[in-house]
């Protein structure tokens, strides 16, 4: 039980806490940003976990998730924007 | 060099943690992405510094520096074009909203139509 114990169980917290606000949410924005937390949070986790077992070749999977994220919200913009 | 690596996760850890609590408890969208912008980027930079402390591997390293920086760009006009769309789109702000600054702008026009007013 170490550090990375501990930041891996508040992101697991966090990652719920922002999967309920997607389920709650009342309208798409909301859910938007509660899904960009959501992936924020899986992300940090990725990178504790290949912190952990020390398998660096992980860390490619960090750089391109927050490239889709980017991605990912826009196009999620763009579709709030559209019809709603 | 690890004590300050530890530190730097753990500060990211509970920061996601706030906005996770930020995100479900806020009242409207626009608090909402207000607590959750901050874990996009002060959170999940904190992080990925600490790991980038401790890592050995040097290529890992460098990657992680390059997702940090490029979060930085990038995080902050996610927020606003999904912060703008909903303006836009009509979503209700929180009741105790006292001013709405973006009343008089285009924008507004947009938010009208779209709620029928």
């Amino acid at each position: 039980m170490d550090v990375l114990d501990v930041a891996l169980a508040l992101f697991g917290l966090a990652f719920l806490a922002a999967l309920v606000r997607v389920a709650l949410g009342p309208s798409l924005a909301d859910r938007a940003v509660a899904a960009d937390v959501a992936f924020i949070t899986a992300i940090c986790a990725v990178a504790v976990l290949a912190l952990k077992v020390e398998a660096f070749a992980f860390d490619d999977v960090v750089l391109i998730a927050t490239l889709l994220g980017f991605v990912a919200t826009a196009s999620l913009a763009w579709l709030l924007g559209k019809d709603t | 060099m690890t004590i300050a690596a530890y530190a730097l996760i753990s500060f990211g850890a509970l920061l996601m943690l706030l906005a996770g609590i930020g995100v479900l408890r806020l009242p409207d969208v626009f608090s909402r992405m207000h607590a959750g912008t901050k874990a996009a980027s002060l959170g999940l930079a904190c992080v990925l510094a600490g790991i980038a402390l401790v890592t050995p591997d040097a290529v890992a390293r460098v990657k992680l520096v390059v997702a940090i920086v490029f979060q930085f760009l990038t995080a902050p006009v996610a927020a606003h074009l999904i912060g703008r769309a909903a303006y836009r789109s009509g979503v209700p702000l929180f009741e105790g909203t006292r001013f709405d600054e973006l009343s008089g702008a285009p924008d507004a026009t947009s938010r009208a139509a779209k709620m029928g007013g």
